[in-house]
């Protein structure tokens, strides 16, 4: 290449990636920078004077604080635990039995959990969790996730479950192990990491959704993070703007602490391009 | 060893396999196969939340459906038809967005590494996974008005600025969800074309190609595959999203009324179960069509290979 050709494509890498961190950055460093200002600001501004109080009333606001350190981890870390459980015995049966079908079954399920989605089947869902009594519960949030999120959790776990070596399983049963103790003290430390990652995914599609919980709670002292969020910044107006921005910080700081962890671990990879 | 002989040489015997299967049958039965069946039956019924008609629902035969397909008012806003219509509007323009920018991206930086790459990745990705309320916090501040940040740029440039999301609430959410989804065909792209060696690459340069060429020519052939598999995703995905509805409601004057909050108001706010079915089983059917077209492509793909 020339030389006039090849500056004018470096110009044109910088002006290409200084647009799109601008695009991208923007609206998250608003998020980033409004709880720590004075005044309610809705434009992008170092806070001259930056204060921690919006913090302060946001931890003295109770129904925000059950939101985020009851509600919301009480349904997160419940659907987590539920899948990663279901989906590491599900995944690991598929693995290891020979049952005629049992590829294209995977794949009738992942279909089915890309049909069925959140937004198609929000009637049904409700109705479901109405005649079980389960609305304006917990638990009724806990199992329509897990129900939605298992096919493609199961789906990971597979993949992952059919990488393991098989030898480890054969020499405990040849030395006399039963099949519990075989799952328990060699299968279970084998997978961990794999349940590691579907419990991290659980979490964070969890922990972050908000159409479940929305047509699925009523009273505000059941309600997570996501749609308390909402309610604040819908029904209130701008001078609490600090406010809400200060309790949406705290909301994602998890999420922001799990993609770091995952990233500096592992490396930011995707599963087969599935995200929820 | 006479132990593993019975099992017939697995390690699990298929008794002990099926009933580790139990709970997710259960699970994905009760929270997934029922509500499909489900919605099916109530679209037949004038099913509704509270009264007469939530206890004891009629059977209304087609009426739902005729009802949506009333062709003398179904293009009105706020109407099916018109729902509809805007869904296509942002679906088409989400795709082009998202995968032209995904693509760009990844074809900038591939076989770069460094900061520059880490910091872009990471903004991208981030706006792709972080949690939906807090994003759609931050974007009605950002296309606020009066005083926010996106017009306040535009202001420097001497550009007046408008409110977005009421005047252009269909533009609004389409940026929105380019915003929120380009995460996905970045890094299907940048794996995709890392995968590509690079001596193909170089035996395009000895022939004199020039970058486009070798875009044309060598690398998007090889990403054919994970092309079509972006497009139909993202059309599937597009097509259910709710997160908009953070943004404006559906509103003003269901300017922004995709199929998603469309059903979302026809059951929940109009309590018409059985309408809000009728729609939630079109919705399916065009689910089906797009997800079960993507698995035969992929097994297509997978006995090719």
């Amino acid at each position: 290449m020339n030389l006039p050709k090849y500056v004018l494509a470096r110009i044109g890498f910088y002006v290409f990636v200084v647009i799109v961190a601008t695009a991208f950055a923007l609206p998250l460093l608003w998020l980033l920078l409004a709880p720590f200002g004075r005044q309610a600001t809705l434009a992008v501004r170092i806070p001259s004077e930056p204060t921690l109080a919006n913090f302060v009333s946001v931890f003295r606001n109770a129904f925000a604080m059950r939101a985020l350190f009851v509600n919301s981890i009480i349904q997160a870390v419940g659907a987590m635990l539920l899948i990663t459980a279901v989906a590491t015995l599900t995944a690991y049966s598929l693995s290891r039995i020979r049952l005629p079908g049992r590829d294209m079954f995977v794949y009738m399920l992942i279909l089915f959990s890309s049909v069925v989605t959140g937004s198609a089947a929000m009637v049904p869902i409700f109705l479901l969790i109405f005649e079980l009594g389960l609305i304006d519960s917990h638990t009724g949030v806990i199992l329509v996730f897990t129900g939605g999120l298992l096919p493609v959790a199961i789906f990971i776990m597979r993949d992952f479950m059919q990488s393991l070596p098989k030898s480890y399983e054969e020499s405990a049963l040849v030395n006399g192990a039963s099949t519990l103790q075989m799952l328990r003290h060699v299968v279970l430390p084998l997978t961990r990491p794999g349940m590691m990652v579907i419990g991290i995914w659980a979490f964070v599609n969890v922990w972050g959704s908000f159409l479940i919980p929305f047509i699925l709670l009523r009273s505000p002292d059941r309600m997570p993070a996501a749609t308390a969020t909402y309610s604040f910044y819908t029904e209130a107006g701008t001078p609490v703007i600090t406010l809400v921005s200060a309790y949406a910080l705290l909301y994602i700081l998890p999420v922001l602490a799990l993609y770091l962890f995952v990233n500096w671990r592992y490396g930011f990879q995707f599963f087969g391009g599935i995200k929820s | 060893m006479d132990d593993l002989t019975k099992r017939g040489n697995h390690i699990l015997s298929v008794r002990a396999g099926v009933a580790l299967l139990v709970p997710a049958f259960v699970f994905i039965g009760l929270f997934l196969f029922f509500p499909f069946i489900w919605v099916f039956l109530i679209s037949f019924t004038n099913r509704t939340l509270l009264g007469a008609a939530a206890q004891d629902p009629e059977f209304v035969g087609l009426g739902n459906y005729l009802r949506l397909f009333d062709f003398s008012r179904w293009m009105r806003s706020g109407e099916f038809g018109h729902s509809l219509y805007l869904t296509v509007i942002f679906v088409i323009g989400s795709l082009i967005g998202q995968v032209t920018l995904g693509l760009a991206i990844a074809f900038a930086f591939n076989r770069r590494r460094g900061k520059l790459r880490e910091i872009i990745y990471t903004l991208v990705t981030l706006a792709w996974i972080l949690p939906e309320t807090a994003i759609g916090f931050t974007w009605t501040a950002f296309l606020d008005g009066r005083r926010g940040t996106l017009n306040a740029i535009l202001g420097a440039f001497g550009i007046e600025g408008v409110e977005w999301l009421l005047e252009f609430p269909l533009l609004s959410i389409t940026v929105f969800n380019i915003w929120r989804g380009t995460a996905f065909s970045m890094l299907l792209f940048s794996a995709a074309l890392g995968n590509i060696r690079p001596s193909y690459l170089e035996t395009a340069d000895v022939a004199g190609a020039g970058p486009w060429q070798r875009f044309r020519d060598i690398m998007f052939p090889l990403i054919s595959p994970q092309f079509v598999t972006a497009l139909v995703l993202v059309t599937l995905w597009t097509f259910n999203v709710f997160t908009p509805f953070l943004l404006t409601g559906g509103g003003p004057a269901f300017g922004s009324d995709i199929i998603a909050i469309h059903t979302y108001r026809v059951a929940f706010q109009f309590f018409e179960f059985g309408r809000g079915s009728a729609i939630a089983v079109i919705v399916m059917t065009i689910n089906l069509i797009l997800a079960a077209s993507y698995l035969f492509g992929l097994k297509r793909k997978e006995v090719a290979t």
